[in-house]
């Protein structure tokens, strides 16, 4: 029995990392051997495309419009979701479960539903090409995805904690700044974690929305890179690693954080 | 220091439940009053109320002669300590003490000698470095008690403090708690569901159930007058004999003891009560009744023996006697009611009747 899980795992495993491994290897193959060595073993490799990459292309502006458009999505998602979410969770209010699903409702349509009304909306607020023009339609997505995993976690937080901080004379806010928030690390982390990485990856509202190089993000660029006559798969797969990178950097940075129980000692059991 | 004063206060939750009746209680200055009763039957809900965590469907609540039925918890001042303690887990204990005064913006430096000052006080000097998860149960509960006491607020509410410490731990916090509101002098609302623990550590009990208070008097008075059958049976350990009589023309009719001589104010049922230790086991003859023993518990000074008595088929008569009487299962004995310990309730009402003699 163990001994078949085993087996079934290691061959997720390889399903999923023979991709990875086949992309990084095809990105530092030369042009002219792609198509016709099919060996696992690496040999002859060479960093054309990665130099072909920045040199050629101009790849770090795509690069640094990601980030700043994820790093603002998530920025803002985070802050805005856990203010949202706590109101949520915790303040009695009349309307409060519609709301919630509301929020819900909103995440629930197609995005290429509704890329054109977004479209001439974004046309009107003079926002096409933008950062703005991608952030605010992100996190429309993003939102109903930080508000929900926050109101979860802020719901399963001892409520004794903050009657407590009350007690003892904290505003709202300050028992959310001081008490909530310094406990939520673990949830807030994960939230920002799922909201950059759909950020970084969205590709239909950023192909839509933007109209030059100069504000295309990376899976726009990469898929522009073809050619009329030719694919360049080797920049390709180069600028889908160098896509992949700050992705695995931020999980593998945040994985601990996401771990560690920082409740333990707060109440009894 | 303040009085603490609830008038005609009531709580229906949302969802129907009425937690508190009506409620009107006076708690003077320096005083200990503890809530006690079965679970669910309101007492932490007047403690939430009083801290503000709830708001009254009708009433008023005056703490210090101000009126502060509409205040939120933060203006308030009075300090509160949760069953579950619910120490901040990522401050440390310095932290946690320090918490309230920063908020209340005061000095530094004057903060820092407060917390020094209430952490020795309480002999948790050692551990203000550390976190509540690297604490043990009872200096958490430490702990907690210094944020309150840090503060020096105009009162403490206190919600089952002890619950979660273990039974060594438990009494020799409880007498550790009465020595502080000596020296404190501070007005206390304690709420615990532990008998015993209200009877050692209140200035004055409230019995509570159902939202109401049944009784509010000092300890020994809810012991020797309990003012209904509930409190009756509440109050004290074993608890007190309860079983039904009759009286007519005057004269007290109970089942084990045929006929007492005693005066009763007006015909008609009513519930006897004595309490396990007013009932002595005696020889054959000189006794009210007599019953076989079903069961015999030893609780170190005293023994309960279970008795199942003539007459009263579906009930056991609980007697305390001494340790060393010797009584063995299925023995007959015999047994009398000392006469100045009975209690008469109205049967119908449960209320406390004129004192019996």
């Amino acid at each position: 029995m163990r001994g078949r899980w085993t087996f079934a795992a290691g061959l997720c495993t390889v399903a999923i990392v023979l991709p990875l491994l086949w992309a990084v290897l095809a990105s530092v193959t030369p042009e002219e051997r792609l198509f016709t060595n099919t060996s696992l073993v690496p040999r002859g490799l060479v960093l054309d495309h990665y130099r072909a990459l920045f040199a050629g292309r101009d790849f770090w502006t795509p690069i640094r419009n990601s980030l700043i458009v994820a790093g603002t999505t998530t920025l803002l998602s985070v802050a805005l979701g856990a203010v949202s979410a706590y109101a949520l969770a915790r303040l009695d209010f009349r309307g409060k479960t519609p709301a919630l699903a509301f929020v819900l409702a909103v995440s629930m349509f197609p995005q290429i539903s509704i890329v054109s009304p977004l479209f001439l909306l974004l046309r009107e607020l003079r926002l096409l090409n933008t950062y703005g023009g991608l952030v605010l339609p992100y996190l429309t997505f993003s939102m109903p995805l930080a508000i929900w995993l926050l109101v979860g976690f802020f719901r399963q937080l001892p409520a004794d904690l903050e009657d407590a901080a009350m007690v003892d004379g904290a505003s709202r806010i300050r028992t959310l700044w001081e008490i909530v928030l310094p406990l939520a690390r673990p949830a807030l982390a994960t939230t920002a974690i799922l909201t950059f990485l759909y950020s970084w990856n969205e590709f239909l509202f950023a192909l839509s929305f933007t109209l030059g190089p100069e504000r295309y993000t990376v899976p726009v660029a990469i898929a522009l890179f073809r050619g009329q006559y030719q694919v360049p798969w080797g920049e390709i797969l180069a600028g889908a690693v160098v896509a992949t990178l700050p992705v695995a950097v931020i999980v593998f940075a945040a994985q601990r954080r996401i771990i560690a129980g920082l409740t333990s000692g707060a109440v009894k059991g | 220091m303040a009085t603490i004063g609830l008038h005609e206060v009531s709580k229906v939750f949302p969802n129907g439940h009425i937690a508190v009746r009506q409620l009107t209680l006076d708690v003077e200055n320096g005083e200990l009053l503890v809530l006690v009763g079965p679970s669910g039957c309101g007492k932490s809900t007047v403690l939430r109320l009083i801290a503000g965590l709830e708001t009254p469907s009708s009433g008023r609540i005056v703490i210090g002669g101000r009126d502060v039925t509409s205040e939120p918890p933060q203006n308030r001042d009075v300090a509160m300590v949760f069953q579950s303690y619910a120490l901040y887990p990522h401050k440390t204990v310095r932290e946690n003490l320090a918490f309230a005064l920063r908020v209340r913006r005061v000095d530094p430096a004057d903060i820092d000698a407060r917390v020094k000052k209430t952490a020795a006080a309480l002999g948790i000097e050692t551990l203000l470095d550390r976190k509540p998860g690297q604490l043990s149960g009872g200096q958490r509960q430490r702990t907690a008690l210094g944020r309150a006491i840090v503060r020096e607020p105009q009162a403490f509410l206190l919600d089952e403090p002890l619950s979660n410490l273990d039974p060594v731990l438990r009494l020799g916090t409880r007498t550790e708690l009465a020595l502080l509101h000596r020296r404190l002098n501070a007005t206390m609302i304690y709420v615990t569901h532990d008998q015993e623990e209200a009877m050692t550590l209140g200035t004055r009990v409230a019995v509570m159930r159902q939202g109401i208070v049944e009784q509010l008097a000092p300890p020994l008075e809810i012991f020797r007058r309990p003012a209904n059958v509930f409190v009756a049976g509440f109050v004290g350990s074993p608890a007190m004999n309860l079983w039904p009589a009759e009286v007519t023309q005057g004269r007290l009719k109970a089942a084990p003891a045929n006929i007492m001589e005693m005066a009763a104010a007006s015909d008609g049922p009513v519930t006897i009560g004595v309490r396990p230790h007013d009932i002595d086991l005696v020889a054959q003859g000189d006794g009210d009744g007599s019953g076989d023993v079903e069961i015999v518990e030893p609780v170190g000074a005293t023994t309960v023996v279970h008795l199942r008595v003539d007459g009263l088929a579906d009930q056991l008569i609980r007697v305390a006697v001494p340790a060393d009487t010797t009584v063995r299962v299925n023995e007959r004995v015999y047994f009398r009611l000392r006469r100045d310990r009975l209690h008469l309730f109205d049967a119908r009402s449960g209320a406390r009747m004129t004192d019996v003699r």
